[in-house]
């Protein structure tokens, strides 16, 4: 009886039935897919292991070496390598949590604005809309930040600085260009956006439509369906698609290293001159002028970089396994 | 009995049971024409100039706080609230339309001028000033995603195929998928720091060239296809398949007669999409595929331009004066542009075309 419930693929596995005549197609199809399977963790085991190989001479560089012939730090607490890298850590993850805040009460709301409240007719050609965000490569959006965004946002700058100065992130000085961490941001959280809308938008389409109608017959208004309804079975999607976007804010490279003016220094100031930079952005500016220890400096930072956007993809996978049950798969 | 009878006319009586307690359907659009109006004006008053973001901004401001007040006083908390979001909801999409508008119009505005046949049919060799194009970097930007997508569809499609119909559970399968999520995360210049790394030490240290470039685009895209179609091919149905064995067909012909064409609209939609995102890649290109002037068709010798890093290379080193560079930059940008949405254009079409039924 045990083995009805099994899944039918792997009944004829047992020696009970008929076995199925082995065949040479199948022998070979498998061999070649999970021969692909095998070749991409030896593709990332590699990205990890050139990765070290030529960032290690800066990771074992003494202070003096890097004094050197490197880039150095700007920190008075801490000097070598790791004083250089960790202002460009605060930067990258200072950026991209600011990114974040501005683009998840966004999208969600795009995302919901598609799945739920606009016409059924247009919602395809809506979401498409919102997919074209996502057709602007970073180094337009770049240019855009440069030419027009910074330009624009001058005046908020000195807005939120007069009038908003005591609070602590808005202090400061503000910057006469613009192109601030502020700025880079807004450029980041426009260039996330869609990839969170999207993900949202499928999770809460997937919502059982029973559900839905049950909590609308109770007497459950639009918005009161969608939070008892939609929210709670979409809330792992939801995570996970919080943490694919802040993996991209991390590691976008163009449009942060075109927009922002930063320096190797750590500040949670986002209107000021003196802004920090973020790893990717650093690497891009620098590298084709780098060159012996400073290149290897740079690997490492990006070695850096690789292993802070694994840990927060492992933590999104953590949270989005604890809810299993709960995602749309099943 | 008609149905039609028991619907009451919008102008009905405040006594109408069905209509009393609700804000009737002209005051949105009202009090969204007295709120803009309001806002500019507010605007204007305290600044002196007519300044389109803060009025929009104010008026934005004054048409949520006006609609909740009289939605909580005529209608009561649960609708205003639903009203509330539901403005909120519209606003986000609209607030999502505007850097769209305004990315799009900058490049359209600044882009159009250069974009004559000079920019498509000659390279910026022995250029200085005006003229000269990207016929160069379109070129480099063909060959080098070729061969990306050339490295890694076949990888990502069969890998996909591995994890959705013969992995199941298997502990293999589990750390395919765990790393396959790892990879998606991985930034688009640690690909091309990889590629950087791994050319140094197959042909020598500082070994840039086209191969190096789409190397380091296969790592970005890989784990895209791998993740659409993975996803693709778990929700066709069962039944299909269960439908094919018991026919006596063997499980690979089943893989390729019946789960994958089912799925195809949306593997094919799932490559292009992924197409587009690594074409538009400029960091790792800048570090793996490096910069030159001239036209370059050998991926495997020398360094190869492609668009982004053009538009890159055009906007961060002007000459004097600067004008023409940044010109030939926007041409580019508006070119990159244009590529990328024919490329989801195409993308969807094909989706559409052949997309199974779904319930919604």
């Amino acid at each position: 009886m045990n083995k009805q419930v099994q899944a039918p693929h792997e009944r004829a596995a047992h020696s009970d039935l008929i076995p199925a005549k082995p065949r040479v197609g199948d022998k070979v199809f498998t061999g070649l897919s999970t021969g692909s399977g095998v070749a991409i963790l030896v593709i990332l085991a590699a990205v990890a292991a050139f990765l070290l190989l030529r960032a290690l001479p800066a990771l074992t560089a003494s202070a003096d070496d890097i004094a050197a012939g490197g880039y150095t730090s700007n920190l008075a607490w801490l000097d070598g390598f790791w004083g250089w890298v960790l202002p460009l850590a605060f930067g990258t993850i200072w950026a991209a949590l600011g990114a974040l805040a501005l683009a998840v009460p966004v999208s969600i709301g795009i995302a919901l604005f598609i799945s739920h409240y606009a016409p059924r007719r247009l919602a395809q050609t809506l979401g498409y809309v919102i997919d074209l965000l996502a057709a602007v490569p970073s180094v337009v959006y770049g240019l855009w930040g440069f030419f027009v965004l910074a330009p624009a946002l001058g005046g908020l700058h000195r807005w939120l600085t007069t009038y908003l100065g005591w609070f602590p992130l808005f202090s400061g000085q503000a910057s006469g260009t613009g192109r601030t961490i502020f700025t880079a941001s807004i450029v980041l959280a426009v260039m996330i956006l869609p990839i969170i809308t999207s993900l949202c938008r499928e999770v809460f389409l997937q919502t059982p439509k029973l559900h839905e109608e049950a909590s609308l017959a109770l007497g459950a208004t639009r918005w009161e369906m969608i939070r008892m309804a939609v929210f709670p079975f979409a809330r792992a999607g939801i995570v996970s698609a919080i943490m694919l976007g802040l993996g991209r804010a991390l590691g976008e490279t163009m449009a942060v290293a075109m927009i922002l003016s930063g320096q190797n220094r750590i500040s949670f100031e986002v209107l000021t001159a003196q802004n920090p930079n973020t790893i990717a952005a650093n690497i891009a500016l620098s590298f084709p002028e780098a060159y012996d220890l400073k290149i290897n400096q740079l690997i490492a930072s990006g070695l850096v970089l690789f292993i802070i956007t694994l840990a927060v993809n492992m933590f999104a996978r953590w949270i989005v396994s604890r809810r299993a049950a709960f995602s749309g798969a099943n | 009995m008609s149905t039609a009878t028991l619907t009451p006319k919008r102008s009905a009586s405040p006594s109408n049971s069905l209509t009393a307690g609700q804000l009737p359907a002209w005051t949105t659009p009202v009090v969204g024409a007295a709120s803009l109006a309001v806002g500019f004006l507010a605007a204007w008053l305290l600044t002196g100039e007519i300044g389109l973001g803060l009025g929009v901004a104010l008026s934005a401001l004054v048409f949520l706080v006006v609609m909740h007040v009289a939605s909580l006083t005529i209608e009561g908390g649960r609708r205003a609230t639903d009203r509330l979001a539901k403005h909120l909801v519209v606003g986000m999409f609209l607030l999502a339309l505007l850097p769209l508008v305004s990315v799009s119009l900058t490049a359209l505005t600044n882009g159009i001028n250069r974009l004559d046949p000079t920019f498509f049919s000659t390279s910026m060799r022995n250029i200085v000033g005006a003229g000269g194009g990207a016929a160069h970097a379109i070129w480099g930007t063909l060959i080098i995603t070729g061969v990306a997508m050339a490295i890694s569809v076949p990888i990502g499609l069969l890998t996909a195929v591995y994890l959705a119909e013969y992995g199941q559970g298997k502990p293999l399968a589990r750390s395919i998928t765990f790393f396959v999520d790892v990879m998606t995360g991985i930034p688009s210049i640690v690909a091309g720091l990889f590629a950087y790394a791994l050319f140094g030490v197959l042909f020598g240290i500082g070994t840039v060239n086209g191969m190096g470039g789409a190397v380091a685009l296969s790592v970005l895209m890989i784990p895209v296809v791998v993740r659409s179609t993975e996803e693709l091919l778990r929700i066709v149905p069962n039944e299909l398949r269960e439908a094919s064995y018991a026919l006596g067909v063997p499980k690979w012909k089943t893989i390729m007669r019946i789960v994958i064409p089912t799925a195809i609209s949306g593997i094919v939609a799932g490559v292009i999409l992924a197409l587009a995102r690594i074409i538009g890649e400029t960091a790792p290109l800048m570090i793996a595929a490096g910069f030159t002037q001239s036209l370059n068709t050998n991926p495997t010798s020398g360094a190869m331009m492609t668009l982004p890093v053009f538009v890159y290379d055009q906007y961060a080193r002007p000459g004097v004066p600067r004008e023409p560079y940044w010109d030939r930059a926007w041409a580019g940008a508006l070119t990159l542009i244009l590529i990328v949405m024919l490329l989801n254009l195409v993308g969807r079409l094909i989706a559409k075309r052949f997309a199974p039924k779904t319930g919604r």
